[in-house]
């Protein structure tokens, strides 16, 4: 008799536990009314925010190196503002052949200039055309999350 | 009244006044088209100076669709337009020059840009990507014969000091300085985008005009050259 007693008040309990817990459906107007968050935080659209804190560029001169032996090479240097788009890319002004070697920069890798199917070409691929789809500059900052991370050779393998 | 006095009736107090302003003493006559004269040449220059500094405003430029639509866009997403330190060049500020003579025979020019408004040369966007390289290549040339004179109002290589400019920068505006080198041997298409074909034209143009450009003179090699900042542009 007392364990059903005792039953019987826990599951009213859970009951109104969980009645506290599910919002109604008043509760959850009320809620998507207020401001909308985003990225920009609590702050209005038509407010100004604070500005973010500014990341600097890591150029480190000798490069990134390569942490597999696939990786497409980081840039080491700022290219903001540089123009990749449909009819201009600042990269290749001094990354393609043959200016690449008074421009003293790395040349973009031969594979760059065949079509999908295999055809060389003489500008590079439109395939790979948007040189920030695979090499990306770098932040000059520490990792968001603490990690171990070890490249290929560090952790042996098949590129050992 | 004239006429009546000639007939010989005494001529009244208006009348004398006529005759005093149709014929007077010498010294008068001249004084006043000496004042009347400097009076009209100061409304004259101030009005025409006025008018011209009124086309001389970014609301004049954009107030052409061909301008708003296509070259101002860009520019709105560049240093010259938003930076640092808040200092805006606006488009008469690098595309016409500042001192009168110069900025005379550029509004002269300008008729032409005008003729071409009304004839719909660039009035769509298609019709403006086809024309651009032409256009952006006019303006290469004129910078290069110049020594970018409309960059040097704000940046002088006199104001410049190079131990505050990052290494490259630094190196490699040496180079410039000590050979010559102007402002658009380098820096192109950092107000508005780049036309397909822009590097060939570019070396063509130079060839033509018997320039070297800067990659072509050796800035890049040695110390100059490593890593750094993309060197062409920016």
């Amino acid at each position: 008799m007392r364990n059903r007693v005792l039953l019987w008040l826990a599951l009213a309990g859970a009951l109104l536990a969980g009645q506290a817990l599910v919002p109604t459906l008043a509760q959850t107007v009320a809620q998507n009314a207020g401001p909308v968050t985003s990225l920009r935080g609590e702050i209005a659209v038509d407010e100004t925010g604070p500005a973010s804190a500014t990341v600097g560029q890591a150029k480190p001169t000798a490069g990134f190196g390569r942490a597999y032996r696939q990786q497409p090479p980081l840039i080491p240097h700022r290219v903001d503002g540089y123009q990749v788009n449909k009819d201009f890319n600042k990269c290749l002004s001094c990354h393609a052949w043959p200016q690449n070697a008074q421009f003293n920069a790395p040349k973009v890798s031969e594979t760059h200039y065949a079509t999908r199917d295999g055809e060389p070409t003489d500008e590079v691929s439109r395939a790979r055309w948007f040189c920030t789809q695979c090499h990306v500059p770098q932040a000059d900052a520490e990792p968001l999350v603490p990690n171990a991370f070890k490249n290929a050779r560090e952790v042996g393998g098949a590129f050992k | 009244m004239d006429t009546m006095s000639e007939q010989g009736k005494a001529p009244g107090a208006l009348g004398r006044m006529w005759r005093w302003l149709r014929r007077p003493a010498v010294a008068v006559a001249s004084g006043t088209l000496l004042v009347v004269g400097i009076a009209l040449g100061v409304a004259g220059w101030g009005g025409f100076n006025w008018a011209m500094e009124l086309t001389n405003t970014e609301g004049f430029c954009i107030s052409c669709h061909e301008m708003e639509q296509n070259v101002f866009v860009e520019y709105r997403t560049t240093p010259h337009y938003s930076n640092r330190t808040g200092v805006r060049a606006t488009c008469p500020d690098c595309h016409v020059p500042k001192d009168w003579v110069h900025k005379v025979l550029r509004k002269v020019q300008a008729t032409n840009e005008l003729y071409h408004h009304f004839l719909g040369s660039v009035s769509t966007p298609e019709k403006f990507k086809a024309k651009r390289l032409e256009l952006a290549t006019n303006v290469w040339k004129g910078m290069k014969r110049t020594d970018s004179r409309e960059c040097r109002n704000c940046h002088d290589f006199k104001s410049m000091d190079l131990s505050t400019q990052e290494g490259r920068a630094s190196n490699l505006h040496q180079k410039a300085l000590e050979s010559g080198g102007t402002c658009i041997d380098c820096h192109r298409g950092i107000a508005h985008q780049l036309p397909a074909g822009a590097d060939a034209a570019v070396a063509k143009l130079y060839q033509a005009l018997g320039y070297k450009l800067a990659h072509e003179e050796g800035y890049f090699k040695g110390n100059g050259g490593n890593g750094g900042n993309g060197g062409n542009g920016q």
